[in-house]
């Protein structure tokens, strides 16, 4: 790990009022890499994205986006459709929140906001007909293309996004987070509510943004067997503070990660373990 | 329908069958209406020759009502009961109306707007040159008029989601804009331009609403929803307080009269050598101003839908119909929500305005009287049961809520049939409440709830309603 990595947190610390929903949070995200956040229900992992992403302003730490040609990007002082502008950091949400009243193919154009924006030079020369817009305009459906290709979403192509299953609906949210062009993709579980065809079908996906999109993805999982089996960085939350970092199999063994998650206290793990036969 | 459906279904609670539960319902219904009729229907007050007050029992028109809610609480109840059997097959006819109707849009445009060009000539062939101003005016212009402020609003409320309640004040700007700069401005300054004023203005009226627009949106429209609502609602009264208190400015409740009125590009509609009629070689009558002002406003309002169709399929309108579905979905896509719901704000005030510069020169004269909330609401209700959105209901909705009140000064048949005191004006409000509640039962979300798609890979299917959001904020 000699280059800078492309995300770093540094002691963020999110308070609700009277409530520590992060607690002294400092983790990386590197290049190229598929990194894991994990930890039970209410540890502050939907926090965490909401503070990446800028949705929420954090009371404490620093968050540094580093881009390849070195250019810096502080999160915690960017509105947040700056962050995803510019930053070029997409997220999907726990609760999926598709445009349902508009096709699947006009969700991936209206992801391409920013750059058809600037080809119809702010509307004015599409609305005239001159400037670039059309050629912007077709390519926007090729890259949209692509993507409904990738999610296997072609066929509904025309129809309205709240009229597909939920399957389709969770791989209609990335493929519109992915048309932003990011370099960090951040997914609020994505395998939640998928049946284990799909859930296999979602890995190959991840898989392959980081193959062949070059695209590093931070990814908040319940479903342990995905997070073992894609991810090759794991950060567990527990209560907002972190009790592990770092490859899944360190994670797997790391008995504060067995205890959160079994809810049995530090000296209790091995008995437990014999119980469950771990 | 099939929400509709449900709602009649969760409204009754658990759903008794059978003609007995039908019965005690129509029956409750009817014992409602009769409670509510006694204070309002069952007597009525009238003077005396010796201007005392005399009550007289209508109990006649108490039975009337009570008979008609029970039939028809009735028919309704017996009808979900059958829909719910799975029996209604009737009712699903306009479901499958919808597709047709779309597929059916491409031919009704160009003849609607044939027919809407056509419609003076039609009107005179019909009704001679007399009579033909009464339905070129009162009902072409005043129609088009709200058409033109229906489609801007519908930039706002049906395309971006922002319910906007004082829509009202930007039709004023627009008006008092041009009262103000051809009556003052223009003769201090540049007197020679005064045939051109209301062209010069028309344009200058339009930016200035917009600048307002601008102004306004800039403050409120990080608010959402009812509070989006309310800061607008306090706005459009605002604008009519200043123009009532500040005399020195508007005239305060006296208003503004002798504004110019268009002429025809340069040349004025008046009796003169130099007029109209006169250049032309025609004898001189004042319909010709009126034929014009209604060619005026088609131009203009037909310019607002070409421009709102145009920008619908831009990134901008996609990105206020994203906005009105989620807005925070839009924000994680980079997209600045604050330019983009000040775009649409700022357009649709424009076209209000320009509306307002047209009312304002078609009349001569305006008072702060035209600029009451009661307008918003119309324009908003236009709006919305026509379907937010739905350019063609929206169409439809002003042509049904302008043109209907006026229809009612014309229907004289009904005096045959209620007596020749009868006056069928004095039923508009009742009977626009009772249009509205009868749409949102049977279509709660306007009369063409279906959304066309901006773009398609291989067949443009359009959108149920029930899957479109209405905005929040
Ligand atoms: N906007 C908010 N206001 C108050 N409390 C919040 C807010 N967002 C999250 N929380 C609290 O922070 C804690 C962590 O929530 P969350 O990040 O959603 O957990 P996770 O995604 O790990 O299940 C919870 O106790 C939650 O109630
Ligand atoms: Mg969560």
């Amino acid at each position: 790990m000699s280059t800078k990595p492309l995300l770093k947190v540094e002691h963020l610390t999110m308070r609700f009022g009277g409530l520590v929903a992060i607690n002294d949070l400092s983790f990386e995200v590197h290049k190229g890499d598929i990194t894991a956040l994990i930890g039970p229900n209410g540890a502050g992992k939907t926090t965490v994205f909401n503070c990446i992403t800028g949705f929420y302003k954090p009371t404490e730490g620093m968050m540094t986006l580093t881009h390849a040609d070195g250019s810096h990007y502080l999160l915690e002082r960017m509105p947040d459709f700056r962050i995803a502008a510019q930053a070029k950091v997409a997220r999907t949400f726990q609760n999926i929140r598709l445009f349902t009243g508009m096709t699947v193919l006009e969700n991936l154009l209206v992801a391409q906001h920013n750059v058809l924006m600037k080809a119809s030079g702010y509307t004015i020369m599409g609305l005239l007909g001159i400037g670039g817009y059309k050629a912007a305009s077709a390519a926007s459906v090729e890259k949209a293309k692509y993507w409904l290709d990738k999610t296997r979403l072609t066929d509904r192509a025309d129809d309205p996004a709240g009229d597909l299953p939920y399957g389709d609906q969770r791989r209609l949210e990335i493929a519109r987070a992915m048309c932003t062009e990011p370099l960090l993709l951040c997914l609020d579980e994505p395998a939640a509510g998928l049946n284990p065809r799909e859930s296999l079908e979602l890995n190959n996906l991840l898989r392959s943004i980081r193959k062949d999109d070059g695209v590093s993805v931070l990814l908040i999982e319940h479903d342990m067997s995905v997070v073992m089996e894609i991810s090759d960085h794991v950060v567990v939350l527990d209560y907002g503070t972190k009790i592990s970092d770092g490859t899944p199999s360190h994670v797997q063994n790391d008995p504060k990660v067995i205890a959160a998650y079994l809810g049995v206290e530090d000296d209790e793990v091995e008995a437990v373990e014999a119980e469950v036969g771990l | 329908m099939a929400k509709v459906d449900n709602r009649i279904v969760e409204q009754s609670g658990p759903l008794k069958t059978g003609p007995m539960a039908a019965l005690k319902e129509a029956a409750f219904a009817g014992l409602i209406t009769f409670g509510l009729s006694i204070p309002i229907i069952a007597y009525g007050t009238r003077q005396d020759i010796n201007n005392r007050l005399v009550l007289d029992a209508r109990w006649d028109a108490v039975a009337w009502a009570v008979a008609i809610v029970f039939i028809g609480r009735l028919l309704v109840t017996l009808n979900a009961q059958r829909r719910a059997a799975g029996g209604g097959k009737l009712m699903r006819v306009p479901q499958s109306l919808q597709p047709v109707l779309g597929r059916l849009m491409p031919v009704l445009a160009p003849l609607a707007i044939g027919f809407l060009f056509a419609f003076p000539v039609i009107s005179i062939v019909f009704s001679g040159w007399q009579g033909s101003t009464k339905w070129i005016d009162n009902f072409g212009v005043q129609i088009l008029i709200y058409v033109m402020l229906g489609w801007g609003l519908n930039i706002v409320v049906g395309l971006a989601g922002l319910l906007d309640l004082g829509y009202v004040a930007f039709y004023a700007v627009g008006a008092y804009s041009y009262a103000l700069f051809a009556t003052k401005v223009i003769p201090a300054t540049y007197p020679a331009l005064g045939v051109w004023a209301f062209w010069i203005c028309l344009p200058v009226a339009g930016i200035l609403a917009a600048f307002w627009g601008i102004l306004l949106g800039f403050p409120v429209l990080r608010l959402r929803g009812d509070y989006l609502a309310i800061v607008t609602l306090a706005f459009g009264e605002m604008i009519r307080l200043v123009l009532i208190n500040w005399t020195d400015f508007s005239q305060g409740y006296a208003g503004i009269s002798g504004i110019p009125r268009p002429s025809f590009f340069g040349i004025p509609f008046n009796a003169n050598d130099n007029g109209f009629a006169a250049t032309f070689g025609l004898e001189f009558t004042p319909i010709y101003r009126t034929i014009f002002l209604y060619y005026l406003i088609l131009v203009l309002a037909l310019l607002t839908a070409f421009v709102t169709i145009r920008l619908r399929r831009m990134p901008v309108g996609r990105a206020w119909e994203a906005l009105r579905e989620d807005e925070i979905a839009c924000r994680s896509l980079g997209i600045n929500t604050t330019t983009t719901k000040l775009t649409a704000f700022s357009l649709g005030a424009g076209f209000g305005g320009v509306a307002g510069a047209f009312f304002a020169a078609k009349q001569g004269f305006i008072s702060p009287e035209s600029f009451t909330f009661m307008e918003s609401a119309v324009i908003l209700a236009i709006v919305v049961l026509g379907g937010m959105g739905s350019l063609w209901g929206v169409a439809i909705a002003a042509v049904v809520m302008i043109g209907g009140p006026e229809l009612m000064r014309e229907m004289e048949f009904t005096k045959a049939i209620f007596g020749k005191d009868f006056d069928p004006t004095q039923y508009r409000m009742l009977i626009f409440g009772l249009a509205m509640v009868v749409i949102m039962i049977w279509k709660p979300r306007g009369l063409i709830s279906t959304r066309e798609p901006t773009a398609f890979l291989k067949q443009s299917k359009a959108v149920s309603g029930s899957h479109v959001k209405e905005g929040h904020g």
